[in-house]
């Protein structure tokens, strides 16, 4: 059996929704396969379909018919669900103008010469005679007419829509039974992902909640998996993190397909992480620590002192050669924030040092080291710079700038 | 059964293991790595590595030059900072490759950064996992249980990770395979125009017990 859809709307997605075989007959009209729909849906298969489709909001007129031209036509000039009975298909198409059948300039004229104007007219003409006077065209257009070309459907290529929704039957308030729920849903995507050699790197989740707002989270891997449990550790570290406001109605959950990571690992190759392994130890720090204190440090390209920004770690830039120094470098110990200091000064010096966990006499200093920049933006910086040996036993560097002396760090 | 049916058959379980020497990595101090002072020149792989030192001792550019040497070598290195004391540009200024280096800012909880090392250790892949207790206080360094110190060392044994823990004291006690005490020899200033040119450390290895003492010099930045 087929069925043929007629009218104005996202027809293909209406008819992908009922079977795997589409055909786009045309702009306006989609041919599918319905053989078996009636095991779903009994004998109700059209009204199931018109249900969806005004669900959709789709205006079309419907057509099941045993083959499929015959449905595409009843759909064409009938308006609303029609239902065409197997072996009575000419009877049924009888009425309908043959300009449905979209003859040739020549050949409508000619008909039209002939007072040939319905699909019954052409249908009781003999066929020796239509084969003589208007050719293969003619004789093809008769058996379109009597409904009686059986022919294969020209399927489109399915559409790669990884996604899964749950309606609840009662709103879900606690983050554990939910996680059964966005198991399921993963495991189901999971399977039809493995079974078209994908993988997924971007998860979108969508929780249609009691108080007519929806919560959506998007969760993005540095590489495509399908490791099932790891997408839901990770799914619900980020809910942890980030609770919907309201108990949950529905649940949808949708996967970006792309194509598995092939990489072949070398015996030389240094020692990394693996990497959804190491987005899920990432994740679960990031719920201890903070999302925005985990990362990579990356320095800015300004003057300023301590000027850098946290990037997400693995996702970095490109690969820079950087060599470590012949020299052993003296490390900063910074205090974030600097600590505010009273100084003395003597000769115009520092001579005493006081802040939180320092306090002792200069023994030794160099400075002032003067810098300033970022004059010509709104927030500009200037400030003395000093090292100093206090009487503790510790290197500091300590610096004067409005509004006033900071212990900066300790050089360890 | 005979005494050498008996040994025969209990040999295996009764006799003790030899665990064979672990890797060693540079630390990229020539000093360090070329002498005695770290055992037989780097950083023990799959070991607990505690380096303590008073403030200004200089552990924490051993500790930045190891994780430079790290990222040469092109492996990824974590530096679990309890108190947000790490400084990026005199890191980068060091030679460490940031975008090789997680740091995980804990915010002056070293509970969190104990949970933290543990994760990531657990995690594995990293050359150099790093635990930077540098500046907590004395206190709560001590109240770290040994257990907390010994789940440590036990999840890092068997892999190819080097892990090191700095402290103002030394706290891993004998959960450490090598425990190095650092300390300020000489800190050098320029003579005519004042100017820090940098500090010489001393570093001693207390932890096997044949003490051995190194010094390498760590220059300030031009």
């Amino acid at each position: 059996m087929f069925a043929s859809l007629h009218g104005s709307g996202n027809l293909r997605a209406l008819a992908f929704e009922f079977s795997p075989v589409v055909e786009q007959t045309a702009p306006d009209t989609v041919t599918l396969d319905a053989s078996g729909l009636e095991h779903l849906f009994g004998q109700e298969i059209a009204v199931a379909v018109m249900r969806r489709a005004g669900q959709s909001d789709i205006k079309a007129s419907l057509a099941l018919a045993a083959n499929p031209d015959a449905a595409i036509y009843a759909a064409r000039g009938f308006a609303g669900v029609s239902v065409v009975p197997q072996g009575d298909e000419a009877k049924f198409l009888a009425p309908l103008p043959v300009k449905l059948l979209g003859p040739s300039p020549e050949l409508q004229e000619t008909l039209e010469r002939w007072g040939i104007r319905r699909f019954h007219d052409l249908a009781a003409l003999p066929p020796l005679g239509i084969a003589e006077r208007l050719g293969p065209e003619g004789l093809h257009l008769r058996r379109l007419a009597r409904g009686e070309v059986e022919r294969n459907l020209v399927a489109l290529p399915e559409p790669l829509d990884f996604a899964d929704e749950l309606d609840l039957d009662y709103p879900l308030e606690l983050l554990e039974p939910l996680a059964f729920i966005l198991a399921r849903l993963l495991g189901g995507l999971a399977t039809r992902l493995a079974t078209r050699g994908l993988a997924t790197d971007e998860l979108g989740l969508r929780l249609q909640l009691e108080n007519g707002f929806v919560h959506e989270r998007t969760l993005r891997l540095p590489v495509p998996s399908l490791d099932q449990r790891a997408f839901l550790k990770l799914l619900q570290l980020d809910l942890a993190a980030h609770p919907p406001p309201a108990p949950v109605l529905e649940v949808r959950l949708q996967a970006r397909p792309v194509k598995p990571r092939a990489a072949q690992s070398g015996l030389f190759v240094p020692l990394a992480p693996e990497p959804v392994k190491l987005e899920l130890t990432l994740a679960r720090i990031q719920a201890m620590v903070g999302e925005e204190r985990v990362g990579s440090p990356e320095l800015l390209d300004t003057h300023r002192p301590g000027a850098f920004h946290m990037t997400a770690f693995g996702r970095g830039t490109a690969k820079t050669d950087r060599r470590p120094h012949d020299r052993v470098r003296l490390s900063l110990r910074v205090f974030r924030p600097p600590r505010a200091a009273r100084v003395a000064i003597a000769s115009g010096q520092p001579s005493f040092v006081a802040a939180e966990g320092v306090r002792g006499r200069v023994l030794e200093l160099a400075g002032p080291w003067r810098t300033s920049g970022d004059w010509w933006t709104t927030d500009p910086w200037e400030r003395d710079e000093w090292d100093i040996a206090l009487s503790d036993g510790a290197l500091y560097r300590i610096y004067c700038a409005p509004p006033g002396w900071f212990v900066e760090g300790s050089y360890d | 059964m005979g005494a050498a049916a008996l040994q025969k058959q209990f040999e295996t379980v009764l006799c003790l293991r030899v665990r064979p020497a672990p890797e060693r990595v540079r630390t990229g101090i020539p000093e360090l790595d070329a002498g005695t002072a770290l055992g037989a020149g780097g950083l023990p792989r799959g070991c607990l590595t505690e380096i303590f030192g008073s403030a200004s001792s200089g552990r924490t550019s051993l500790l930045v030059s190891a994780l430079a040497a790290a990222t040469a070598r092109e492996e990824v290195c974590a530096l679990v900072d309890a108190e947000d004391m790490f400084d990026p540009v005199s890191a980068a200024a060091a030679g460490v490759s940031l975008e090789r280096l997680l740091w995980v800012r804990c915010g002056h909880h070293a509970e969190h950064a104990l949970k933290a090392a543990d994760l990531l250790v657990h995690g594995g892949g990293f050359g150099l996992v790093a635990l930077d207790l540098g500046d907590t206080p004395l206190e709560t360094a001590r109240r770290i249980s040994l257990a907390s110190w010994f789940r440590l060392r036990r999840a890092v044994e068997n892999t190819p990770t080097v892990l090191v823990a700095v402290a103002r004291q030394s706290n891993a006690k004998t959960c450490a395979s090598l425990v190095l005490e650092c300390a300020c020899d000489r800190v050098t200033w320029s003579g005519g125009t004042p100017l820090l040119r940098g500090m010489r450390v001393r570093v001693a290895r207390r932890k096997p017990v044949r003490e051995i003492t190194a010094c390498f010099h760590a220059a300030a930045l031009e």
